[in-house]
């Protein structure tokens, strides 16, 4: 973990309430894709955990949704606005048990943690698909980007206005893959879970203290015994989780 | 130079910053950050005979100046705190360690505090009768006078340590507890534990916290700490922890002259994981601009 001040490059909307925002700063403690940071904010005592879209050598990119205050404060910094932000935080994606051909699956503002995870995946040599599942045509991000990395990329819209519709399951339920990876909302979790024919691993969102492992505020249990979400997780393997 | 030692229940102190049980775990995660041997001491997670999972999450909430958890003392029980925590404590700590203890019976604390009496780095013992998130326990004996005098008296008869008793600001009367302490051989009183406190979200119109309510700590509680610490250490002969939402060295100091023998960081620690070392860093400069030359017998009338 790393504490040091970034400075907003960009700073702008995806969708409606979806923003991406590029900072400039020292990025060498983060090393694994879907690690998160957690940023200082004016007028809030808390950090706000955001995860790792993207990141190279000089810049971090972060992709959120205006859920509530401190995203509200966010999506209003002009460029130029500097930044405390913790970085390298959480465990992050295991790729090395990823097989040939992954399957990551992103569910809304889960799909931000899949892109940097594609890229490493590709870089690695392997055969990525992507399902990306939003609620309608208006909330699709990031679909070209993945495109661009080389992935074979599937959208689902659960009112069908584009893509498959439906879920990313009744996509996830036709293909063949040799893992899986996932970020996205509990109920897609639990559709995954019921889905999935391989191992994979599940990034989970908690409210969070302190983001690095002192507080014990996002707990939670597991067959392998009592794990911080923050410290021991974001991401946990499909065997260890209790649904 | 200024002097910034302090003399708590017999041990000196290199300086009065304690980082505060809950906020620092055993140690260690903060020791990949810095030499956690600058702070004066800590105390660390609150341990109970058996292990605890806690309360259900959300356990956080965010408030103005604030927060307020319901972590409901999560520790791996006293036989793993021996076996694993300790040995990695020791590993990156080599000062006298306070020890947290908690329990839900009288025999709970006795248990716990007898199976720490060997560990020779335990140098004091914070007894918390104070946590406001565990039912049936807890800040149950810490909102009597009585019960917190049962719970003094047994502890005492086990332990040849120092032993601070850690009380709730969530009552009537907290000068007669403390006293109540005192009297059955308390060696310090350390306090304020956190406030009772609640949110409710209003997109969901329900409490933001499982367990509904929770602690309430950080800045905006200083204020409350300051009084009662002034009030404790006016009426009681054994040595003030001040503690309630300090985040700098001159809070440090205020606590101090609010009669404050040593200063517990709480919350500061987990928005500010550098927050104790800059703390330690600032508190000679802050001491010189006020014309403070030792940090002893600050205490004003």
């Amino acid at each position: 973990m790393k504490q040091s001040i970034f400075t907003i490059k960009e700073n702008v909307a995806l969708t409606s309430t979806v923003y991406k925002m590029v900072l400039v700063g020292d990025t060498s403690d983060i090393t694994a894709t879907g690690q998160f940071v957690n940023i200082k904010l004016d007028g809030l005592f808390l950090r706000r955990p955001i995860s790792v879209c993207d990141w190279d050598a000089e810049t971090l990119t972060i992709i959120y949704k205006v859920v509530g205050t401190g995203t509200e404060h966010m999506a209003s910094m002009a460029i130029g606005t500097e930044l405390d932000i913790l970085t390298g935080l959480g465990n992050g994606y295991n790729t090395e048990k990823s097989g040939d051909k992954p399957l990551l699956i992103g569910g809304g503002v889960g799909v931000p943690p899949m892109y940097a995870l594609a890229k490493k995946l590709i870089s690695e040599g392997k055969d990525v698909t992507v399902i990306l599942g939003f609620n309608n045509k208006d909330e699709i991000f990031y679909e070209n980007e993945f495109k661009k990395l080389g992935a074979t990329v599937y959208i689902t819209t659960v009112d069908g206005s584009y893509g498959v519709k439906g879920f990313v399951t009744d996509v996830m339920k036709n293909l063949t893959y040799s893992y899986f990876y996932t970020c996205g909302p509990m109920p897609m979790f639990k559709a995954i879970e019921a889905t999935a024919v391989t191992s994979g691993q599940f990034s989970f969102e908690e409210r969070m203290g302190c983001g690095f492992g002192a507080c014990m505020g996002c707990s939670c249990k597991t067959k392998y015994g009592n794990k911080r979400i923050c410290r021991d997780g974001p991401v946990l393997e499909r065997e260890e989780i209790i649904w | 130079m200024v002097n910034t030692k302090v003399n708590l229940c017999g041990i000196e102190l290199d300086n009065p910053v304690i980082p505060a049980s809950g906020t620092f775990g055993f140690g260690y995660e903060f020791s990949e950050l810095y030499d956690i041997n600058i702070l004066g001491t800590f105390s660390f997670k609150g341990t109970t005979r058996d292990p605890r999972f806690g309360n259900p999450t959300p356990r956080i909430a965010e408030c103005p100046n604030g927060m307020i958890n319901a972590v409901g003392l999560q520790n791996p029980g006293v036989e793993k705190v021996l076996s694993e925590e300790l040995p990695k404590m020791k590993k990156v700590f080599h000062k006298p360690v306070m020890a947290n203890v908690s329990g839900f019976s009288v025999e709970d604390y006795v248990y716990t505090v007898e199976r720490l009496e060997e560990e020779d780095q335990i140098g004091w013992y914070e007894v918390n009768i104070s946590c406001p998130n565990v039912h049936g326990g807890g800040m149950a004996f810490g909102t009597s006078p009585e019960a917190a005098a049962t719970v003094t008296k047994a502890v005492r008869e086990v332990t040849k340590k120092p032993l601070i008793i850690k009380l709730s600001p969530n009552v009537t009367d907290i000068v007669s507890i403390a006293k109540a302490c005192e009297s059955e051989g308390a060696d310090g009183i350390s306090l304020i534990n956190t406030l009772l406190g609640m949110r409710i979200d209003l997109k969901t119109k329900k409490p933001v916290i499982a367990n509904k309510m929770g602690g309430f700590s950080g800045a905006a509680i200083f204020p409350v700490a300051v009084r009662m610490v002034y009030q404790v250490s006016h009426a009681v002969n054994i040595p003030v922890v001040g503690m309630g939402g300090v985040s700098s060295a001159s809070d440090v100091i205020e606590m101090m002259l609010a009669g404050a023998t040593a200063v517990e960081v709480g919350a500061y620690n987990l928005i500010e994981p550098y927050g104790c070392k800059k703390i330690i860093e600032e508190l000679p400069a802050v001491m010189e601009k006020y014309g403070i030359k030792s940090l002893e017998g600050l205490k004003i009338d």
